[in-house]
């Protein structure tokens, strides 16, 4: 919609997926009277998974997984072997968190998660996923061009760096832990997480450094 | 199914466009969609993979030209009237017009965070020995099924090498048509960015999926 701000100016071949307003909105609200009356569904129950999604369960969850692993080295090595186990010990759960897995970034290799089939994506640890996670753009380059992909998000790789797309076809949830920057030893769990953006568990990002949350 | 939704490596659907401190919804709808959705599956009556299914049926200019949500609500409408719930004329009225199938679990609000905190495990035990082993060169499958399959159109007759053995998981070509879970091992598979992109594929590129062992074959 035009009234939204995107991080990139250029319109052209530009869809917006998330529009249809009024028209969903009847449909919608058909589909919700219809199985409210038949005692299908409870209208406080969808309030409450709204609430669930809008404050509890964020990305702000991943990134106290990602900065518990840069600090604490057993830690990191429970998440590369059993992420599901590793992450559910600080409490993080649940549906789209069933089977997880960890990939670490290195100086070697950059990891980026996508679903090309789907909008298959780590709620348990990073709530929704953002409306251009689930959209075509990124889903039919994410595989094909990965650097394009980066560079719509500010993020220039050097050449060397090898680049490794998770394509998540199966049950696995993949969630990215990005290197750690530099300057921040010392740092506490919490100034860890900080630095820990939605975008760098995905991979379409890296760990801010402390200059840029200053 | 080579259904608009398999689009790896497609062309021309834009630029992505990420939206800068986006909010979880864009209209109250969606909200409303992302509950009833979740709400419904709780029914039991179908399984994930009918869901998705169901939604990668959609037509292809209608599925291209929705937003997510769009596409769940569409979806979920198809999967209520297949299953009895509610009718194409009920939903066109706004109201219940007749009683319909009962479902087996209406989930109250009071259900929500221990429903949600539980999710949907579909790992399962596999009474065979995985067929492939880590390091080993496989190749995946060429087909062509017009049912549901995991298998990306970019990733068919390639080869490749597998990464981890995952585990043993319900099988969705066969669980998204009532052919029951039939569960099988899951491996990741990894490829290089020529063997699927041929000329002028970006060199530093591997690509990997999670492919179940009917989709691989020994070299």
């Amino acid at each position: 919609m035009s009234d939204h701000h995107h991080g990139h100016g250029d319109d052209h071949g530009h869809h917006h997926y998330d529009n249809h307003f009024t028209d969903m909105e009847a449909r919608v609200k058909a589909l919700e009277m219809v199985l409210t009356e038949k005692g299908l569904i409870d209208p406080a129950a969808i309030d409450a998974i709204v609430e669930t999604y809008e404050t509890k369960v964020g990305p702000r969850n991943g990134a106290r997984v990602v900065a518990k692993a840069w600090s604490d080295a057993e830690f990191a090595d429970w998440l590369r072997r059993d992420a599901t186990a590793a992450i559910a010990s600080l409490g993080f759960t649940g549906r789209q968190g069933e089977h997880m897995r960890a990939v670490f970034n290195t100086p070697d290799t950059h990891n980026l998660i996508v679903c090309t089939l789907c909008s298959c994506y780590p709620w348990a640890v990073l709530g929704l996923p953002p409306v251009w996670y689930k959209a075509p753009p990124y889903r039919s380059r994410a595989v094909i061009d990965p650097r394009g992909v980066l560079a719509e998000f500010g993020l220039e790789l050097p050449v060397e760096k090898k680049i490794r797309v998770w394509d998540s076809t199966a049950e696995l949830r993949y969630l990215v832990v990005p290197e750690r920057p530099e300057g921040t030893e010392g740092f506490t769990e919490q100034g860890l997480a900080d630095l820990v953006s939605r975008d760098s568990m995905i991979g379409t990002g890296l760990a801010l450094s402390p200059e840029a949350v200053r | 199914m080579n259904g608009p939704h398999d689009l790896g490596g497609q062309h021309g659907l834009g630029a992505i466009a990420p939206e800068r401190d986006e909010p979880y919804f864009h209209a109250d709808w969606e909200k409303r969609a992302l509950g009833i959705t979740l709400s419904c599956g709780a029914f039991g009556a179908w399984t994930i993979d009918e869901s998705r299914h169901a939604r990668e049926s959609l037509p292809p200019a209608t599925y291209l030209a929705a937003s997510y949500y769009e596409i769940w609500t569409r979806a979920l409408e198809t999967l209520l009237t297949r299953h009895g719930f509610v009718t194409q004329t009920e939903l066109d009225a706004g109201h219940m017009l007749e009683k319909g199938r009962e479902a087996k679990r209406v989930l109250m609000a009071d259900m929500v965070a221990g429903v949600l905190a539980k999710g949907g495990p579909c790992d399962r035990p596999v009474q065979t020995p995985p067929r492939f082993v880590v390091g080993e060169t496989v190749r995946t499958k060429n087909f062509n099924p017009e049912t549901h399959t995991r298998l990306p159109r970019y990733a068919r007759a390639k080869l490749g090498v597998v990464e981890a053995v995952q585990g043993g998981f319900v099988f969705p070509d066969d669980n998204a048509h009532g052919k029951g879970e039939n569960p099988q091992w899951v491996y990741t598979v990894v490829f290089d960015g020529r063997e699927i992109w041929g000329e002028g594929a970006d060199p530093s590129l591997t690509v990997s999926i999670d492919a179940w062992e009917s989709y691989l074959e020994h070299v």
